[in-house]
């Protein structure tokens, strides 16, 4: 056997979180990094999201998906960062030894000081709702779907439902129409959407594209191709309502149901998980429960928009550097608590030591509020409260705590944050 | 000449405001239900000259992709999307392709092009 590979950073995936990963840790002074990727190119999931509206923060202007993975690209590129394609990691060890395997290298084993997770997140299939009916061709997630026809120039279909309104059924049913499909309606189960409004705006507004909220898809018929889906309205309790059933023909299914950050890897590995994101439990830091290993962008929490992944895994990668080079993140941490609406935050505990200006927290809410107030607490002290018109499920909220509160809050054992009414 | 009133969203920010705005003789009179001034300039635009970009992909003869992905080089008017969209059907790039390569000039008359939102190398064949 051959003496291991030494390899200060190790970044697990080369889409726009490893790539900013990448970036920050080479910023912060680190030379020896190591991206690997499974995919034939960089980039990931935005090679396939050809639509614009990218980089409003971080660039100031609007990009397509293409174009903000070429600007990363060029920057890994420029930084003369290393990185492996057609990578796939097969297991990542507690002590941090990664193993993968590709046609040129064959099985490699590398033994990492710093790990950074940016796997990104999957959508869940059919498999995961349970849909009714027969097991025809012509039922593809959205994300497959856009993949065929913004990459690999197949259309799947010609008369369209889309099950679920996240934001990439929205732009598949757009992307459809454009290209000559007959999309007949996107059905949501919920009374909201979690997709962005501007893209009901954009993507089906434009279109008269009809959105049913909380109905849901109750059979699916079909020999060898889907012929028609059975929609249904749904009640409180989302349980589908005997006699509202309507029969619409059509040939194509596409299912825009929910994102699961993608931590098998993570796992093996001994990271714990948040049962709510899917994604690692972190500190401040964005490293997980395990000493040296980060997690950022959509394998740590879905995010809505690609800047906030960058803008995290950039801090991700300064991390991981300070760490490759002996700093430690340990310490006291005061825990993060979600209440009265709030879901989850990211981070889920913060040690002060380790925050130079601010903390940033992102955070969703569970269901659509309107005017209520977002209030945190340093123990039972309330530090802010902030009028919010509008709170959805679907636009993550990010919060910025600055240092100055824990200092004028010493000895909290808890900072909750809550809406208020 | 007639006066007419529209319910639309704003899309300017995730608030996502309903707004009614009045129109008399094709010209925006009163925006309502905005809480910003984004919200005005935005409803003006939408209700008298409503624009976008559009974006698609294209075959690319003798590249290393199938696909070039393309978008209009600046927004053109949502009544010339359909014309857009047609007058993209049979278009073949040629590899190589470089981000901002026109593939289509002034699509459907706009006096907009269509260009390239990816680098496509040439297929090395042997």
């Amino acid at each position: 056997m051959k003496s291991m590979k030494q390899i200060d950073i190790v970044i697990i995936g080369g889409g726009p979180a490893g790539m900013a990963a990448a970036v920050g840790a080479k910023e912060a002074g680190c030379d020896n990094i190591l991206i690997l990727e499974r995919d034939t190119m960089l980039g990931g999931i935005l090679n396939q999201c050809i639509h614009n509206g990218f980089g409003l923060h971080m660039f100031k202007e609007e990009l397509t998906g293409p174009e903000y993975a070429q600007r990363y690209m060029d920057q890994v590129e420029a930084l003369a960062i290393p990185y492996k394609l057609n990578t796939m990691v097969l297991d990542i060890s507690p002590d941090k030894v990664v193993t993968a395997v590709n046609p040129e290298d064959g099985l490699m084993q590398i033994q990492a000081k710093a790990v950074i997770l940016a796997m990104g997140c999957r959508e869940r299939p059919r498999g995961a709702i349970n849909i009714e009916g027969t097991r025809c061709a012509g039922i593809y997630t959205a994300g497959t779907a856009q993949k065929y026809v913004n990459m690999n120039g197949y259309m799947p279909g010609k008369e369209v439902v889309v099950l679920g309104s996240g934001d990439i059924g929205l732009i598949m049913a757009r992307r459809m129409t454009l290209e000559g499909a007959k999309v007949k309606a996107v059905v949501e189960l919920m009374p909201y959407s979690g997709g962005l409004k501007r893209n009901i705006a954009q993507c089906l507004d434009d279109y008269d594209i009809p959105l049913h909220y909380s109905h849901t898809v109750t059979n699916i018929k079909g020999r060898e191709r889907v012929e028609s889906v059975t929609i249904a309205k749904v009640d409180a309790s989302l349980r589908p309502i005997p006699g509202t059933e309507q029969e619409i023909p059509c040939d194509t299914l596409l299912l825009s149901v929910g994102l699961l950050p993608e931590n098998e890897l993570s796992q093996s590995a001994g990271v714990e998980l948040s049962p709510i994101t899917g994604g690692p439990v972190v500190n401040e830091s964005l490293e997980t429960e395990l000493d040296g290993v980060f997690a950022c962008g959509n394998v740590l929490h879905v995010h809505d928009l690609v800047d906030y992944v960058s803008e995290e895994s950039y801090a991700a990668g300064q991390n991981a550097a300070a760490y490759a080079t002996g700093r430690q993140f340990t310490g006291d941490r005061i825990p993060l608590r979600p209440r009265d609406g709030v879901r989850y935050t990211v981070p889920s505990a913060i040690n002060p030591d380790n925050i130079d200006k601010f903390a940033i927290v992102r955070f969703r809410v569970d269901n659509i509020y309107r005017d209520r107030d977002l209030a945190v607490y340093f123990g039972e002290n309330r530090v802010m409260k902030k009028r919010k018109q509008i709170l959805a499920p679907g636009e993550m909220e990010t919060l910025r705590i600055p240092k100055s509160w824990f200092e004028e809050n010493t000895g909290c054992d808890a900072i909750t944050i809550r809406l208020e009414a | 000449m007639p006066m007419e009133t529209r319910s639309i969203i704003c899309i300017s920010c995730p608030v996502g405001c309903p707004m009614t705005v009045t129109l008399e003789g094709g010209e925006v009179t009163k925006v309502e239900g905005n809480t910003c001034p984004r919200g005005e300039s935005y409803a003006k635009k939408e209700c008298v000259n409503p624009t976008r970009i559009v974006t698609s992909s294209v075959p690319v003869e003798g590249g290393e992709f199938a696909m070039v992905s393309v978008k209009t080089a600046s927004d053109i008017p949502k009544s010339a999307i359909p014309d857009c969209a047609r007058a993209l059907r049979g278009v073949v790039a040629k590899a190589p392709v470089a981000i901002g390569d026109v593939i289509v000039p002034n699509v459907a008359g706009t006096g907009i092009n269509i260009i390239a939102t990816r680098h496509v190398k040439t297929l090395l064949s042997f």
